[in-house]
């Protein structure tokens, strides 16, 4: 029962970490139809400057400036790189921002070094939360639960209850019929995109020192954002939602579990030996396999669901 | 920055090409290791110190009356890219080859090597081996061109297990480790040394996780949690170490922590207050050991160390030049083959004891010692944690010495000599 809980805690703070990040990056496709791979690198970027930041000033200052910091330069690459490289299709956008994540990351070695850096936890939120009876539940977990959620739930009125996201969402299917009423819609697109890099900042602060701010990170979480992004249906906010929560938990318990196929066969009276064909893979537990399941996940919906689980458009 | 430094290499190459009579003049040593990617910290590192020690060497003339160079190769831990580097250190003519991130790169390479001199009289190649631990490199696939200056995992499992054996807290253990060669070889060395030292103990979970791919081992911690165990073994490196040590703090996990890699490369870093008095190393080195005659190299290193790589951390690198230097004096040659015959079975006096290459695997034989991280003695730690570790404010306290006839361990090796 505590393995249970702890797993499903953690399940669930991993889950709304990766909604953090991928938020981000299925907004700025449901709205350019540009898929960024630089998405992952200004998360990157939100947790260097942060550890920047609150060297000098402390963790609370780097937590609001941080993202803002973030997400400007996630403006101006709107303003002065994509729109450029917009006339020449998908395709130029897809190369520039491919490009721009290696530009990042040499950017993060030149400044910062190779090693990861010393970015901690502050003083004040460390130490258990909780005991899910013998396990603490460290604060730090907690906090990052509450500010994804607070985050979640600030997006969500902030596209269905103000001007600004009325005029988002009315660009997402109408952007000519919009642009038509008088709105500046390259403005919305930028400020679309700078808010989704300062999502990713965010998540940046908050993930760079409860795991390790190094220019591999980057690359780290790159593919699991791409597969949420795909299992909750591309563009979909909820979807991406469910599909963090989904992933985040899938990975957790599969961790903490020993079954192998084998024993699954050995249910229905069939052994395997070491002598029946493929024996090893039979006997892989499924702790061994976790890392790779969200990816399992993802072709078994592109295959059946291409539109994800709540997307609402094919491919 | 990488591949300007890489251009500027193959530059410096076309540079020597062009001007021929400088050649001669220069043995150079191919690099092979990680130097972009997520481990391009750990290549860093011993470039760095490398690099440092040619610079030394040089100011005092070199060897033989020639300058030794390190070039710098890129082989982004994969094994495939490790041979295209081989490739071009073939055709460079470089004669020598230095690598030690992955035994997974190492057994690749040392193939790679091993056949090319086969096939190539005359141009032989030799590898030097500066951390690749996997066992099986100095037994059932040894070559005569590979040379291992590190100790191999059974060796440190057996120097670790040592330690471990006389705490009689301990009666169950869990292993967890990288899912590749050398994490399997940690794992089965350490399931059958903890059978022979202390068959009481019993091991309660023997888990493998993909290299470098996990970013929340909580779940793991909460698994290592529900064992029970009261130590949990690991072969982990990079970030895969230190974010287990992080997230066991997290949970309040109460165990000691026996290690193979916590010592460098960014983990005291990450692993910051979480480690003090829990993690214990094991290595030939660290920078607080008793008698410590390598403590002035150290320093000087320090003092010149880039930003990313403050600690002087590969004592074995400092054993396997000044050995290979000795060589080349004893060969009065640096020719390769040459050099190979006077390195085999060569016993000198390093810094801290006797080091031995022993000629039936071309395994080195030397001291290692046991330590635990310690707040250090500006944090109010014992007096003996003089120097830390990153400015991290942990340092390392030596628990044991173990001396290198202990941890030798018999060879399987059938050597071929050309």
């Amino acid at each position: 029962m505590e393995f249970f809980v702890v797993q499903l805690l953690n399940g669930i703070s991993y889950g709304l970490l990766l909604f953090m990040l991928s938020s981000g990056l299925t907004l700025v496709f449901s709205l350019m139809g540009v898929l960024n791979f630089a998405h992952a690198s200004f998360y990157m970027l939100g947790a260097y400057f942060a550890f920047q930041i609150s060297t000098r000033i402390g963790f609370y200052p780097a937590l609001v400036a941080a993202p803002l910091l973030v997400g400007g330069i996630g403006m101006l690459v709107e303003r002065y790189g994509l729109r450029t490289v917009h006339r020449y299709g998908h395709v130029a956008e897809l190369l520039f921002t491919f490009g721009l994540a290696y530009l990042i990351e040499e950017a993060v070695h030149l400044v910062w070094g190779r090693a990861a850096v010393e970015y901690r936890i502050p003083p004040s939120l460390e130490g258990p939360l909780f005991a899910v009876f013998t396990s603490q539940y460290p604060i730090y977990r907690g906090f990052m639960m509450l500010v994804s959620v607070a985050m979640l739930v600030s997006i969500w009125l902030a596209l269905t209850r103000t001007r600004i996201g009325l005029v988002i969402q009315a660009a997402l299917s109408h952007p000519q019929t919009v642009e038509a009423l008088g709105h500046n819609v390259p403005r919305v697109f930028m400020l679309v995109f700078g808010g989704g890099a300062a999502l990713a900042g965010l998540a940046g602060v908050i993930g760079g020192n409860a795991f390790v701010t190094e220019p591999g990170m980057a690359a780290a979480v790159g593919p699991i954002i791409f597969v949420v992004v795909v299992v909750g249906g591309m563009g979909s906010l909820a979807g991406a939602f469910v599909a963090s929560l989904l992933i985040g938990c899938l990975q957790t318990f599969s961790v903490g579990l020993d079954w192998t196929l084998a024993g699954l066969f050995a249910r229905f009276g069939w052994r395997v030996t070491a002598d029946t064909p493929l024996a090893s893979l039979w006997s892989i537990p499924l702790a061994q396999a976790a890392p790779v399941l969200p990816y399992l996940l993802m072709v078994l919906i592109l295959i059946f669901r291409p539109r994800g689980l709540l997307g609402t458009r094919e491919g | 920055m990488i591949k300007r430094a890489l251009s500027t290499a193959a530059f410096a190459a076309a540079a020597a090409l062009a001007a021929a009579g400088a050649w001669a003049e220069t043995i150079r040593i191919a690099y092979i290791d990680p130097l972009s990617g997520p481990f391009a910290n750990t290549g860093a590192q011993g470039l760095a110190e490398f690099q440092f020690y040619a610079q030394q060497l040089n100011k005092k003339g070199g060897v033989l009356g020639k300058k030794l160079e390190i070039v710098p190769f890129d082989n982004k831990v994969s094994p495939q890219e490790s041979l295209n580097q081989l490739k071009r250190v073939q055709d460079e003519g470089i004669r020598y080859v230095t690598q030690g991130n992955s035994s997974a790169v190492a057994l690749a390479l040392s193939d790679a090597v091993a056949k090319y001199n086969e096939r190539n009289p005359g141009k032989e190649i030799v590898y030097l081996n500066y951390a690749a631990v996997d066992p099986a490199l100095t037994n059932d696939k040894c070559s005569f061109w590979h040379f291992r200056f590190d100790a191999a995992a059974d060796m440190k499992m057996e120097a670790l297990t040592a330690v471990m054996a006389k705490d009689k807290s301990i009666t169950k253990v869990y292993i967890i480790n990288q899912d590749y060669s050398f994490g399997h070889a940690v794992a089965d060395s350490a399931v059958a040394l903890l059978k022979r030292k202390r068959p009481d103990v019993q091991v309660v979970g023997n888990e493998f996780h993909p290299l470098g791919k996990v970013k929340d081992f909580a779940p793991y911690v909460a698994k290592i949690k529900a064992s029970g165990a009261q130590a949990v073994i690991t072969g982990n490196w990079g970030n895969d170490m230190s974010l287990l040590v992080k997230a066991g703090k997290e949970a309040g996990l109460n165990v000691d922590w026996y290690t193979f890699y916590a010592g460098g490369l960014g983990t005291p870093t990450a692993m910051g207050e979480a480690a003090a008095g829990r993690v214990k190393i094991v290595a030939e080195y660290h920078s607080n050991v008793a008698n410590n005659k390598a403590a002035a190299w150290d320093a000087a290193y320090r003092k010149q160390a880039p930003k990313g790589n403050p600690d002087f951390y590969y004592l074995r690198g400092k054993n396997m030049f000044d050995m290979l230097v000795a060589a080349m004096n004893q060969a009065k040659s640096d020719d390769p083959k040459k050099v190979a015959y006077a390195l085999e079975g060569m016993k000198t006096q390093g810094d801290l004891g006797e080091l031995e290459m022993r000629k039936t695997d071309h395994q080195l034989i030397q001291p290692l010692y046991v330590f635990t991280l310690q707040k250090s003695a500006a944090h109010g730690g014992p007096k003996e944690a003089k120097i830390d570790m990153e400015h991290s404010g942990l340092a390392p306290v030596t628990d044991a010495r173990v001396e290198g006839y202990v941890t030798a361990t018999p060879t399987s090796c059938q050597m071929k000599r050309p």
